[in-house]
C-alpha cells in the first residue's frame, strides 16, 4: 500500500519543479522593454482613481451604501480599481502573452520536447502572471493606504484577496486564449473586458441596476472581485465575500484545467 | 533500458490525423550507438513518426516502446532522455544564445551551476561561443540550427532526434552539422534523423529506412540498398529537344532497367563507360553523356517510380 501511495506524493515535486523551471524563464527573459509594459500597468489604475475617485468624486460627495455604511466616492473606486489591475494585469499576461508564445514564438513545442506537460506551462505561466499582478497590487494597495482610503491592516489583508483576483482572471484569460485562432479575435476580448470594468459595481452600486441587470453584473467576475475587495478594505467581510473566494477558486480551477487540456490538444497532435 | 540494446521498437505504428493517414504501420528498430535514418520525400510520414518517438503526439495504433518505457505513460521520464532537434528551429527569440541553453537545462531540472558548465561546452561544440551573448535573432540559418542542435544535447541523451536537420541551409553550413553530427555519433550517441536529402543519408546513417506515403518501402544500410535495388553505375543521357520519350524505344537492352525523367534518361547498369559505347553504337548523339555510381537516389526512384526532391 505505501509503496503505492508514497511514488504519487513524490512525483508531485516533479511537476512543482518543472512549472518552476517555465516562470524561471520569463524571469531570465526580463528586459528593459518590459519594465515599461510593468509601470504602464501600474500607472492606469492609479489615473483612474485619481481622475473619477479623486476628481468626480469631489462632485458626488459621499455615498451610501446598501447596509449603512457611508463612504467617501473616491473609497468606494479604489478597491474596484484594484481589482480591476489586478484582472487587467493577469489578462495581459494570460492572453497576449501567452497567445504569441504559444502561436508565433512556438515557444511552447520546445519546452515540451523535455518533460514538461502542457498542464505544468499553464500553471508556470499563470504563476507568473501573478508576480507581476501582486506588485501591481501592492502598489496600489500602498497608495490607498496613503491617501487614508483605507487601514494598513486591511491593506494587508487585502493583497492576498487581491493574488486570488489575479489567479482567476489568469486562468480564465489562458483558457479563453487557447480558443483564440488570430489576434483579431483578441479585440473582442479587449471590448468585453472594458464592459466588465465599467459595469461590474465598479463606478456605480450595482443596486443602481434594474433588477435583471443586476443579476447579470453580480454573476460576472470582475464584480465578485471588487465584492470581494471592497469588503476586505473598506465595508466589510461577509457571506457574501465567502461567495466571492468560492466564485474566483472555481473560476482558477476550471480556467487552469481548460487551459491545459486545450493546450495539450492543440501542441501535442 | 531494453537489455537487446533495442532503444526504439515499433510494431505497426499507426497515427491518423482524422482521415488522414500519416504512419501507416510501420516496424522499426533502432539499436544502441547506431545513427538511424528515415528517408523519404515530403509527406511521407517521417515527421509524425519523429513526433511520435519524441513523445509529443500520441500514436492512434500499434506499438510503440522507448528506452523500454511506454510514451503514452511515461512521457516525461522518456523526454527526460531524448534530445530533439525539430524542423523549424523554436530556439526563445527572447533570449540570448547562451540563456537558450540555460533555461532549456532548468526544464530538465538540470541545477544552475551545471546548466552553466554545459552550455559553455556545448557553445565551444557547436563553434557559438563568441556569440553567446546575442540575441538569436541575428544568427544566420546555420548558427541557429547549431545552436538547437547544442540545445538537444543539454541533458545529455541517450538519443538525439533530428527531424531534417540541414534543411534550408547553404552547403557550406550543411557541412559544419553535419561534422558536428559526425563527431557525436563517434562518441557512441544514438541518432535518429529524418531527411529527404539521400547525400544526408549516406552521410550520416548506418541504417535507414526508406519511407513513402506512410510505409515503409526498404530497410538496411545505405550500402545494402543500392546493391539491393539498384545497379554499380548509372548512366545519365540528356537529349535535345523535349522527347526524352522518344530515344527510350531505342536504347532497350542496354543495361537492367532504363527510367525516362522529364529531363533526362537514366540507364542502369554494370559497366557505365561500356553502356556508353554501345549508345553511341547505336547512332545516338546525346547532347550529354554522364556515368556515376548509384546513390540513395535511384534506390527511391526505383522502388516509387519517383524523385525524392521535387
Amino acid at each position: 500500500m505505501v509503496s503505492l501511495v508514497l511514488p504519487r506524493l513524490m512525483s508531485l515535486r516533479g511537476p512543482a519543479r518543472r512549472s518552476i523551471s517555465v516562470a524561471g524563464r520569463n524571469v531570465t527573459a526580463l528586459r528593459s522593454a518590459y519594465w515599461i509594459v510593468l509601470l504602464s500597468g501600474i500607472a492606469e489604475p492609479m489615473l483612474y482613481l485619481l481622475s473619477i475617485g479623486v476628481g468626480v468624486g469631489r462632485l458626488i460627495g459621499d455615498l451610501r451604501l446598501p447596509g449603512g455604511p457611508v463612504v467617501s466616492y473616491a473609497a468606494f473606486v479604489a478597491p474596484a480599481m484594484l481589482a480591476a489591475s489586478a484582472m487587467s494585469g493577469a489578462l495581459a499576461e494570460t492572453t497576449f502573452n501567452f497567445f504569441g508564445k504559444m502561436k508565433y514564438l512556438k515557444l511552447y513545442d520546445g519546452i515540451l520536447a523535455t518533460p514538461v506537460r502542457p498542464f505544468e506551462i499553464a500553471l508556470g505561466e499563470l504563476g507568473w502572471a501573478m508576480l507581476r499582478g501582486t506588485l501591481y497590487s501592492a502598489v496600489f494597495l500602498a497608495v490607498m493606504v496613503a491617501i487614508d482610503l483605507t487601514s494598513p491592516l486591511r491593506a494587508l489583508a487585502a493583497l492576498p484577496a487581491a493574488v486570488l483576483v489575479g489567479f482567476a482572471f489568469g486562468g480564465l484569460g489562458m483558457a479563453i486564449s487557447t480558443f483564440m485562432r488570430s489576434w483579431q479575435d483578441f479585440d473582442l476580448l479587449g471590448s468585453a473586458q472594458f464592459a466588465l470594468f465599467l459595469f461590474s459595481g465598479t463606478f456605480v452600486p450595482a443596486q443602481a441596476y434594474p433588477s435583471v441587470l443586476r443579476w447579470v453584473v453580480e454573476a460576472s467576475p470582475l464584480y465578485r472581485a471588487v465584492d470581494l475587495i471592497r469588503g476586505i478594505t473598506v465595508t466589510g467581510f461577509g457571506v457574501s465575500q465567502l461567495v466571492d473566494v468560492l466564485y474566483l477558486a472555481a473560476v482558477l480551477t476550471i480556467g487552469l484545467v481548460v487551459a491545459g487540456r486545450r493546450m495539450e490538444r492543440l501542441l501535442c497532435r | 533500458m531494453a537489455n537487446d540494446g533495442v532503444l526504439i521498437r515499433a510494431r505497426g505504428l499507426v497515427k491518423r490525423f482524422g482521415d488522414f493517414v500519416a504512419v501507416n504501420g510501420i516496424d522499426v528498430d533502432v539499436r544502441a550507438g547506431e545513427a538511424f535514418g528515415f528517408l523519404g520525400p515530403n509527406g511521407a510520414g517521417k515527421s509524425s513518426t519523429m513526433r511520435m518517438i519524441g513523445c509529443v503526439s500520441p500514436p492512434s495504433g500499434g506499438e510503440l516502446r522507448i528506452l523500454g518505457m511506454d510514451p503514452r505513460r511515461d512521457g516525461p521520464a522518456i523526454r527526460a532522455r531524448l534530445g530533439v532537434c525539430p524542423q523549424l528551429d523554436n530556439l526563445d527569440p527572447e533570449l540570448t544564445v547562451r540563456e537558450n541553453l540555460t533555461t532549456y537545462a532548468r526544464y530538465f531540472g538540470i541545477p544552475r551551476r551545471v546548466a552553466r558548465e554545459r552550455a559553455a561546452e556545448l557553445l565551444e561544440f557547436v563553434q557559438l561561443t563568441e556569440r553567446a551573448n546575442s540575441r538569436v535573432e541575428p544568427l544566420s540559418g546555420g548558427m541557429k540550427r547549431r545552436l538547437t542542435i547544442a540545445r538537444a544535447l543539454v541533458n545529455e541523451p541517450d538519443i538525439v532526434l533530428l527531424d531534417e536537420p540541414t534543411t534550408g541551409l547553404d552547403p557550406q553550413a550543411r557541412h559544419l552539422v553535419w561534422e558536428r553530427l559526425f563527431r557525436l555519433k563517434q562518441q557512441g550517441v544514438t541518432l535518429v534523423l529524418t531527411t529527404h536529402y539521400m547525400d544526408e543519408a549516406e552521410q550520416l546513417c548506418d541504417r535507414l529506412v526508406v519511407m513513402d506515403g506512410g510505409r515503409i518501402v526498404a530497410e538496411g544500410s545505405p550500402r545494402e540498398l543500392i546493391e539491393r535495388y539498384s545497379t554499380r553505375e548509372v548512366v545519365e543521357l540528356r537529349f535535345g529537344g523535349e522527347e526524352q520519350e522518344s530515344f527510350a524505344g531505342k536504347l532497350t537492352g542496354i543495361g537492367e532497367r532504363t527510367e525516362v525523367l522529364p529531363d533526362r534518361i537514366l540507364l542502369y547498369v554494370a559497366d557505365g563507360d561500356a553502356a556508353v559505347t554501345e549508345v553511341h553504337a547505336r547512332a545516338l548523339t546525346p547532347a550529354s553523356v554522364l556515368v556515376r555510381r548509384s546513390t540513395l537516389e535511384d534506390v527511391f526512384l526505383h522502388l516509387t517510380g519517383r524523385t525524392l526532391v521535387d
